[in-house]
């Protein structure tokens, strides 16, 4: 049966209850007898508790328990595979950052756990810590992000000291914190040796496995429930401290227990996106055909993990470029470890590398646009496989002729809008696509009606609705008929809801199991039992998927207005075109990109997570200081979908596009900024302070 | 928060009287300043006084001034029709405040009541001569982007973060306030008390006082007036740096001129130097750029804010243009 191209731009099933405050979040969740648990953060970030005074807090009114590491429940706080997070949950006196947990009050209510973890006095052996990545201990991670990739093709260094035009420069971006409008929240429950826990998870599956060898018990005594998750981007993919910590709370009250995570605390131990230092060198001919291109990239990283953000990908991937190097480093500081943020290493590295793009481009006198052209891979650069699918350049052209490209004065400095500088600057977006096995539950009842199951999680994405969509245009029944549950361990198994992959992961299992249920139905002569039609089907990918390789594009198209005097930058105008192989909804697709581009011009103007250097602590740790923009912030944005199908991606024919969006569209507003004022700012965020001149 | 004791009012001296002798009393009214401070522990007042009843939120002109009640939201007075028409930058840089919820929530007085504030200030982790006298000052050398370059002291480097009380400045308005003693009227020209070495004390009034209103001279000129405010991004955030200015040009030489700036010192700060070389100087960019240099004279950066120093002259010659030709 021949699929449309673009599903409907369906409203989300969901929209209704979440609109009038009725979706049920994991903090919303009121348990018999629930107490409450509020973690007191270290007020250091290098050192080792000397004492705790809780003496007051344990006599304030309501409260139950004050844990420590001196009365905390032992637990296996070690990591269960090399890529665990260490987490910090008292089981020792260490304090390796700033807002680690050292106590968690808790009391019958929310108010009197507040105040009694204020009211804990912790006395410190404190010593200094490091914040600045030239200071840190600097190490090579092995291995460094992707581990099957080369790591240079060519002879990049040769080739670029031979190119007519060289360009080198350094790009840094800054930390950043997720900051989802749902703070992180756990709601746990022992029943006997059975444990329930409702969390805001990307991930109910990783928090069951975790948990499990965690408290030594089976997963199979765990349920994971994560019905709704108001955002997360990242910062909810792994399991961070204060579940095991609301676990163990719940063991020594013998309570269920609830702990919410505060904003100042989302500053603290669940993650940020990892500043990053990058070289990147471009070597040219004069016709802007590049011959050699070399990334280097420091990332922060804690003390006890590793975290990679792999910003040199993104400039092995994207280009036609024969000689290619590429250098990862990560340095050790006293900072929690950092986690993937909407679009990781792509976000990061496409500001580096689609501005050094851009700085070629007026190195020689070529239309930014033209330069991606020149360089347009046809196969995948560094393998030498076909695509699935790639529409690259028809996004460039669609979004370049809407924005209406050509008739911009390609000379820096040259337009200006009454007292206003106007610039136009462009980039190029990509992110590879993945996917994972996974498993649904279908069913057909006897009235036609059909439930499909999976344990993976809602986020705001559209869950619910894409995969009710896609499962009812192959069965050919109408979308009301078919529902989606989700959100929950007791259902057939998910990966993580990370990473662009859920769509070809979710996608792909529900497309599956819908053929088989029709092929069934069919052979059943279009008759359904009284019992019922039901299978478990399990999906993974198939060896001839690897033939290609998936990713999916877009570009970005802005206009920004600086005032000279005072350096103030506006985006005006924003057309973004992406392409994703088929779309599932086209309305939560569209929303999707609108949000990533965004979140990149809240990369390119705002968001910066501040370090006091002499403490390693975070001083704007709230929303009224770390600044993400508002709406008048934010222009009319234009997204483009462009419709094409992908038949060999995977059995649904989708790619990710959840983070493409965020690719490129923080350099695109850098390169505005450039054309506007002449005044290239390679350090995000570009704040009116860097452009006085 | 800390537990602490409530009481709503009806008038001012019941006002005054519950306040008492009570150190750590405090009136409330919209509570947008207090209450955040209350939850992080900044303010720990045993007693909130509740005012809000008290028949202080009338806007009326008064002869050759404009009464302004202390419990007038900024809202209210930011649409008055006579403050639009008399006192443009007031009602602009009430517009530029906090966010439409607030500013429908906070009071004239409780604004410019609000402390000074920086990022130290308002994390009990670091320390703060403000909060905690004697603690030092964590600002100094450290993540002073947001701080201040004017009025500053080795003591206290925190932004006086009020937009409407710049403009209040440059007309030189006056605050009304009673207390258990009767009533006093004060200019606010004299109401904040730079940091020194008590950065904890921040105005002249004492335990008890309480603002009642605001009265606005009618400066005839101050009809060509603005209020022009630089920040990070466009809606919902302070000021890096705030310029209010009026103008009275005749002939393109100026007669007479106000200015005051905000988002750059420790309290609203007036530019009188600047000013007076403003009168009966042509209205051009030089004399403006003059005017700037003067304002920020006496300014010192301390790092991440030395650019608040460039930044402000030019917010302040962008300011007087818009009004030059307007």
């Amino acid at each position: 049966m021949s699929q449309p191209l673009t599903g409907a731009p369906r409203d989300r099933v969901d929209g209704p209850v979440k609109v009038t405050g009725r979706a049920t979040y994991a903090g919303d969740n009121d348990v018999q007898g629930l107490v409450h648990a509020v973690v007191v953060p270290s007020t250091i970030a290098n050192g080792r508790v000397v004492s705790l005074d809780i003496t007051a807090a344990r006599s304030a009114p309501g409260v139950l328990e004050i844990m420590t590491h001196l009365n905390a429940p032992r637990v296996n706080a070690k990591k269960a595979t090399p890529n665990d997070t260490l987490l910090f949950v008292l089981q020792d006196d260490v304090v390796e950052f700033d807002r680690q947990p050292v106590a968690v009050a808790i009391a019958e209510t929310f108010e009197q756990a507040v105040h009694a973890a204020q009211l804990v006095r912790v006395t410190y052996e404190a010593h200094p810590p490091t914040t600045d990545m030239t200071l840190g201990t600097k190490f090579v991670p092995k291995p460094a992000g992707d581990a099957s990739a080369p790591k240079q093709r060519g002879t990049p260094a040769e080739a670029f000291a031979g190119a007519p035009v060289k360009l080198k420069q350094t790009y840094t971006t800054p930390t950043e914190h997720h900051n989802p409008m749902e703070t992180h929240g756990t709601v746990v429950q022992w029943r006997g040796d059975q444990l329930v826990v409702h969390d805001s998870t990307q991930w109910a599956f990783g928090v069951q496995r975790r948990l499990a060898a965690m408290f030594g018990i089976e997963p199979a005594q765990i349920r994971v429930m994560a019905p709704f998750v108001g955002g997360a981007f990242g910062s909810k993919g792994t399991m961070w401290s204060h579940v095991p910590l609301a676990v163990m709370a719940a063991k020594m009250v013998k309570r269920p227990v609830k702990l919410l995570v505060t904003r100042p605390q989302m500053f603290g131990w669940v993650g940020h996106r990892p500043q990053t230092l990058q070289v990147v060198s471009l070597g040219a001919g004069s016709d802007g055909r590049l011959q050699s291109v070399t990334h280097e990239v420091v990332n922060e990283t804690s003390l006890s993990d590793e975290f990679v953000e792999s910003c040199a990908s993104f400039s092995r991937d994207l280009y036609a470029v024969p000689n290619f190097g590429m250098s990862q480093t990560l340095s050790r500081l006293h900072i929690s470890k950092p986690t993937p943020q909407r679009g990781p290493g792509d976000s990061t590295g496409s500001f580096a590398l689609e501005s050094a793009m851009d700085e070629l481009s007026y190195a020689i006198g070529l239309d930014p646009l033209e330069l991606r052209l020149r360089n347009y891979s046809e196969l995948h650069p560094n393998s030498g496989k076909p695509y699935s699918s790639k529409r690259l350049r028809e996004c460039y052209r669609l979004a370049s002729e809407r924005f209406g490209w050509k008739d911009r004065n390609p000379k820096a400095r040259s337009t200006t809008r009454g007292r206003m500088l106007v610039g136009v600057g462009m980039a190029s977006a990509a992110r590879s696509s993945h996917r994972s096995a996974a498993s649904v539950r279908i069913r057909m009842n006897v009235d036609g009606s059909v439930v499909v199951q999976s344990g993976t999680i809602e986020q705001g994405t559209g869950s619910p609705t894409v995969y009710g969509q896609l499962a009812a245009q192959i069965l050919g029944i109408p979308f009301e008929r078919v529902r989606f549950d989700f959100g929950n361990t007791d259902l057939p198994a998910a990966p993580v809801a990370a990473g662009s992959q859920t769509s070809g992961s979710i996608g792909s299992v529900v497309a599956v199991a819908a053929g088989r249920l029709r092929d069934q139905l069919v052979a059943l002569g279009g008759v359904v039992p009284a019992a019922g039609i039901e299978m478990l089907v399990d999906d993974k990918p198939s060896p001839d998927e690897a033939a290609h390789e998936t990713a999916s594009f877009g570009a970005h198209f802005a206009e920004v207005e600086v005032d000279p005097d005072v350096g103030t930058v506006r985006v005006t105008r924003f057309v973004g075109a992406f392409e994703a192989g088929r779309i599932l909804n086209a309305k939560t697709a569209t929303s999707q990109c609108l949000g990533g581009i965004v979140w990149g011009i809240s990369m390119a103007l705002f968001e910066d997570s501040r370090y006091d250097a002499r403490t390693a602590r975070i001083m704007n740790a709230n929303l009224s200081e770390y600044l993400v923009p508002t709406n008048a912030d934010i222009p009319n944005v234009d997204v483009i979908l462009v419709e094409g199908d992908d038949q060999f991606a995977n059995p649904a024919g989708v790619k990710g596009i959840g983070e493409v969006g965020v690719a490129g569209s923080a350099a695109a507003v850098a390169n505005a900024i450039y054309h506007a004022t002449g005044i290239r700012i390679r350090d995000l965020p570009i704040t009116p302070d860097k452009l006085l001149g | 928060m800390n537990p602490f004791h409530y009481t709503r009012v009806e008038d001012s001296p019941a006002a005054i009287a519950a306040i008492g002798h009570d150190g750590r009393a405090r009136f409330v009214a919209g509570g947008t300043n207090i209450l955040d401070l209350m939850k992080i522990y900044v303010e720990e007042p045993t007693l909130l006084v509740d005012i809000n009843r008290l028949p202080l939120a009338t806007i009326e002109q008064r002869g050759d001034s404009v009464l302004i009640g202390a419990l007038a939201r900024m809202s209210d007075v930011a649409t008055d029709a006579t403050v639009r028409r008399l006192f443009p930058m007031v009602a602009s840089a009430l517009e530029a405040s906090a966010s439409p919820q607030l500013r429908n929530m906070a009071s004239m007085g409780g604004n410019l009541m609000q402390r000074t504030r920086c990022s130290y200030f308002r994390d009990t982790a670091t320390p703060c001569n403000k909060r905690a006298p004697g603690s030092g000052c964590g600002a100094l050398g450290g993540e002073n982007r947001m701080n201040a370059v004017l009025g500053t002291s080795e003591h206290c480097i925190a932004t006086h973060a009020s937009d409407v009380a710049v403009p209040l400045m440059a007309l030189d308005a006056v605050l009304h306030v009673a207390g258990a003693h009767g009533t006093r009227d004060v200019p606010l020209r004299d109401f904040y008390l730079l940091p020194g070495n008590a950065p904890q004390i921040e105005t002249v009034l004492v335990h008890g006082e309480l603002i009642t209103g605001i009265s606005v001279p009618v400066v005839p000129f101050a009809s060509r007036s603005t209020y022009l405010k630089v920040r990070d991004r466009a809606h919902y955030e302070f000021a890096l740096a705030s310029a209010a200015v009026a103008l009275d040009i005749t002939g393109g030489m100026i007669q007479n001129a106000r200015i005051a700036l905000g988002g750059v010192a420790t309290i609203p700060w007036r530019a009188r130097e600047a000013e007076r070389m403003l009168v009966n100087a042509p209205a051009t960019r030089a004399s403006f750029q003059r005017a700037a240099e003067a304002a920020l004279s006496g300014a010192h950066g301390h790092g991440k804010n030395d650019y608040k120093i460039v930044l402000a002259k030019r917010t302040l010659v962008r300011a007087l243009e818009m009004v030059a030709t307007s």
